[in-house]
C-alpha cells in the first residue's frame, strides 16, 4: 500500500519528490511515481499544492452510527483529595470543544470515598455534569477496573470525545479503555480543536519534538486524546452550574487481576518533576554530587523541584528519579532552568516543552543556547550564589 | 517459561533533522537503532533468562530491514527472533501495530510473559503495550522498574509513577513495559555474535498470522495523520551578559516580568 497520485492533477513540479523522507517519489515523463518504499507518511499530501497527492483511507472498524455519540468528556484525575490539575486544564480545552459543537461537557470522577467538594470543584472549571462512580475497588488505580468502569460509562451514554491526561495513569489506562472500545487514541496532543465536520483535530510532537503532526480519528467514536499537563490553560467560570449524577455500574466492571500491595508516595518533593513549577536541573558542570546542593537551595527558596541530565545520574551525584530526558522523565514546567548542561538532543526532548527556559553555561556554544528563551554565560559556581542572593534579598531576607 | 520481547526500529533522534527548506523531515543517511527503551525490555527478559532459563522470542513489526535489529538482540542472547513483515502493514498506528504484534504472540502460543519498552522514542506514545494486553486479554504493568518473583510464581512488579512507586502482583500470563531501571542493557557475546549471523529469521506476513490485509496497516488503523509541520521555533532568545551580579539581577527581573511562579 501506498499513496495515491491523481494522474489527472499532477503538474509533475516535483515538490513531492523532495520532500519524501523515504525518497520513494521519482518524478516521470506525466506524472510522479511511487515506490514500495512509501510509508504512508503523509508529508508529500501536505506538500501538494494542486490536491494530487491523498493516502489510503483508514479503517471503518464495526458498522456503528456516529451520530448517536454526543458531548465531550474528560476523566478527572485526583490524589490526596484534591483534583489534579491538569482536569482543570482538560476541561477548559473540553469547555471550548464542546460549545463549538453544542454539547454538553461532563467530567468523569473515579474512586472510592469521595468527597462532594471535588465534583463542584469540576463544575466551576466548566462541566455541566459530572458522573462519579465512587466504589471501595477504586480506592487505588488499577487500569483493568479504571477501564473497565469507564468503558462501561462511554457504552451507556456515548460521548463524542474523551479527553485524559498524559500522567503516567493516564497513559496507562486509556489505551485499554480506546482497545476495548475499538477506537483510536492520540497520545500526548498538546493542540485541540475541532473542524466544522467534527474531527477531532489532535496535534502532538513527534520525532523528540522535530515535527509536529495533526492526528484525526475519522470513523470511529469516542474521538480520545491524552493531553500533555501545563500546556492548556485552566479558567474558572465564575457562577457555572452543573449538576452531580451517582452512576452505579456491574460488579464485574470492578474486577482486577491485578493485585496493588503497596503504594509509596515520592518523599523527596523536590524529585516530583511532572508537578512542579518550576525545575532548577543540573550536569555534568556541577562537578560533583555535593554541589547539587546549590540547586536544592534554589529550588527549595522558589518552591520548585530539582532536575538531572542523565551524565549527573550516570556520575552518581543524583538519583535516576530526577532525571529529565529522553530515558528519563518529560517534563513540561513554567520555568526550567539547566545549569551546567550542554544540552544533548536526549535531554532537551525531555524539558522543550516548558515555557520558560533559562540555561546556565560558561560555554556560549553549547547547544542548550538554542533552545533557551534565556541565556546566561556564565560560571555557575558564581553565578547561582549571587542569584540566589539576589532572591533572598529581594525579599528583605539575610543570607 | 516464555518470554517475548517486543521491539523496534527506530531513526537515530540525534541526527534526525528539519530541511530547512521544505520544512520536512530528513529521514535519508539517518541511522535506524534499536529503540532504547526497548533495549531495557531485552535485558529484562535476558535476566530473568538468566536466574529461570526462560526461553526469550524477540518480536518486531517492520520493514525487512528491521531484521538486523532482530539479529542485534539475538547476538545479546535472545534464543528466538521472528520478523512481522507485510506491504499490508504500512501505515499502521498503534491500534494495527497491537493487532498485529498480538496475533504474533498468539501464534507463539505458549508465551507467559510480554516485555516492551516503556514508549518508542520516534513516536512516545506508549500506547502499545497496553493496546496489546487488552487484545490479548492478559493483565499488565506499565512504567516498571524492578521485577520479582513471588513464591506462588506470580509476578512482582515495582512501578515508577508521577507519584511515587506502587508495588503490584500480575498473575501471568501477563505483560510489562519497562523502564531504564531494569538494568545496564549487556553487550552481545562473541558466542551469541556467531550464532546470530547464522540464524534464520523467519517473515511473517498478515496471513501467516491469520490476519486480513483490511485489519492491518493504515486500512486497519482508526487514526490518520492530516498535517505534518514544523514547530514554532524560539526568535525571543535573550543573552543576559555582563558581571554576575548583574546577571542575577537581570535574570530576576526577566523572570520577574514573566510572571514565574515562585520568583
Amino acid at each position: 500500500m501506498k499513496a495515491i497520485v491523481d494522474k489527472k492533477k499532477c503538474t509533475v513540479c516535483g515538490v513531492c519528490s523532495d520532500a519524501c523522507p523515504m525518497g520513494a517519489i521519482t518524478v516521470g515523463e506525466t506524472h510522479v511515481d511511487i515506490s514500495d518504499d512509501c510509508t504512508l507518511c503523509g508529508i508529500c499530501v501536505d506538500t501538494c499544492e494542486f490536491g494530487a497527492l491523498s493516502l489510503p483511507q483508514v479503517g471503518t472498524g464495526p458498522e456503528e452510527d456516529l451520530g448517536l455519540y454526543s458531548g465531550v468528556w474528560v476523566w478527572a484525575e485526583w490524589r490526596d483529595g484534591s483534583v489534579h490539575r491538569v482536569s482543570h486544564e482538560l476541561l477548559s480545552a473540553g469547555r471550548m470543544l464542546a460549545d463549538k459543537r453544542s454539547a454538553p461537557l461532563c467530567a468523569v470522577l473515579l474512586g472510592s470515598g469521595l468527597k462532594e467538594n471535588l465534583s463542584r470543584e469540576l463544575i466551576t472549571f466548566g462541566a455541566d455534569v459530572v458522573y462519579v462512580v465512587d466504589r471501595p475497588e477504586l480506592a487505588r488505580f488499577t487500569d483493568e477496573a479504571y477501564a473497565n468502569v469507564l468503558v462501561e460509562l462511554i457504552r451507556t451514554r456515548k460521548p463524542e470525545i474523551l479527553l485524559a491526561g498524559a500522567t503516567s495513569t493516564g497513559r496507562s489506562f486509556i489505551p485499554r479503555v480506546a482497545a476495548s472500545l475499538r477506537t483510536g487514541l492520540t497520545a500526548d496532543c498538546t493542540e485541540l480543536d475541532i473542524s466544522e465536520d467534527g474531527h477531532l483535530l489532535q496535534t502532538r510532537p513527534a520525532f523528540g519534538g522535530n515535527v509536529m503532526a495533526t492526528i484525526i480519528c475519522p470513523n470511529r467514536r469516542p474521538q480520545m486524546a491524552t493531553v500533555r499537563p501545563r500546556v492548556m490553560k485552566p479558567l474558572v467560570i465564575a457562577g457555572h452550574e452543573g449538576r452531580i449524577e451517582n452512576v452505579s455500574v456491574p460488579d464485574e466492571c470492578l474486577k482486577s487481576r491485578v493485585e496493588v500491595l503497596e503504594v509509596i508516595p515520592e518523599q523527596d518533593q523536590t524529585a516530583r518533576l511532572t508537578e512542579a513549577e518550576v525545575i532548577i536541573s543540573g550536569g555534568r558542570g556541577l562537578r560533583k554530587a555535593e554541589n547539587f546542593a546549590l540547586l536544592q537551595e534554589l529550588a527549595g527558596l522558589v518552591g520548585g523541584a530539582v532536575g538531572a541530565s542523565r551524565g549527573a545520574v550516570e556520575e552518581g551525584w543524583i538519583c535516576p528519579s530526577h532525571q529529565v530526558g529522553q530515558t528519563g522523565r518529560t517534563v513540561a514546567p513554567s520555568l526550567y532552568m539547566a545549569v551546567g548542561i550542554a544540552g544533548a538532543i536526549q535531554h532537551v526532548v525531555g524539558m522543550q516543552g516548558s515555557k520558560f527556559i533559562v540555561a546556565v553555561n560558561k560555554d556560549p556554544q553549547a547547544p542548550i543556547f538554542d533552545v533557551a528563551g534565556c541565556g546566561v554565560v556564565a560560571d555557575l559556581f558564581e553565578f547561582l550564589p549571587a542569584f540566589i542572593r539576589k532572591i533572598r534579598q529581594e525579599r528583605g531576607e539575610t543570607s | 517459561m516464555h518470554i517475548a520481547v517486543c521491539i523496534k526500529q527506530v531513526p537515530d533522534t540525534r541526527n534526525v533533522r528539519i530541511d530547512p527548506d521544505t520544512h520536512t523531515l530528513v529521514r535519508q543517511g539517518v541511522e535506524s537503532i534499536i529503540n532504547p527503551f526497548d533495549l531495557f525490555a531485552v535485558e529484562a527478559a535476558l535476566r530473568i533468562k538468566d536466574d529461570t532459563d526462560a526461553k526469550v522470542t524477540a518480536l518486531t513489526m517492520g520493514p525487512p530491514q528491521a531484521e538486523e535489529a532482530l539479529r542485534e538482540t539475538l547476538s545479546r542472547g535472545v534464543d528466538e527472533a521472528v520478523l512481522l513483515s507485510d506491504r499490508a502493514f504500512a501505515g499502521s498506528d498503534t491500534w494495527a501495530t497491537s493487532t498485529t504484534l498480538a496475533a504474533a504472540v498468539r501464534k507463539l502460543a505458549d508465551v507467559d510473559l510480554v516485555i516492551c519498552g516503556k514508549q518508542a522514542v520516534d513516536g512516545d506514545t506508549a500506547q502499545v503495550g497496553p493496546e496489546m494486553a487488552t487484545l490479548l486479554d492478559i493483565p499488565y504493568a506499565t512504567l516498571v522498574r524492578s521485577i520479582e518473583w513471588t513464591s506462588g510464581g506470580d509476578l512482582k512488579v515495582t512501578r515508577q509513577t508521577d507519584e511515587g512507586i506502587e508495588i503490584w502482583k500480575l498473575p501471568l500470563p501477563s505483560l510489562i513495559t519497562v523502564l531504564k531501571e531494569v538494568g545496564e542493557p549487556r553487550m552481545p557475546s562473541l558466542r551469541h555474535k556467531m550464532r546470530a549471523k547464522k540464524a534464520q529469521i523467519p517473515v511473517w506476513g498478515a496471513a501467516d498470522l491469520g490476519l486480513s490485509p483490511d485489519s492491518v496497516g493504515l486500512c486497519g488503523s482508526y487514526t490518520q495523520v492530516v498535517r505534518v509541520f514544523s514547530p514554532p521555533r524560539r526568535s525571543d532568545r535573550v543573552f543576559i551578559e555582563g558581571s554576575v551580579e548583574e546577571q542575577a539581577e537581570a535574570l530576576y527581573r526577566y523572570l520577574k516580568e514573566a510572571k514565574v511562579p515562585g520568583i
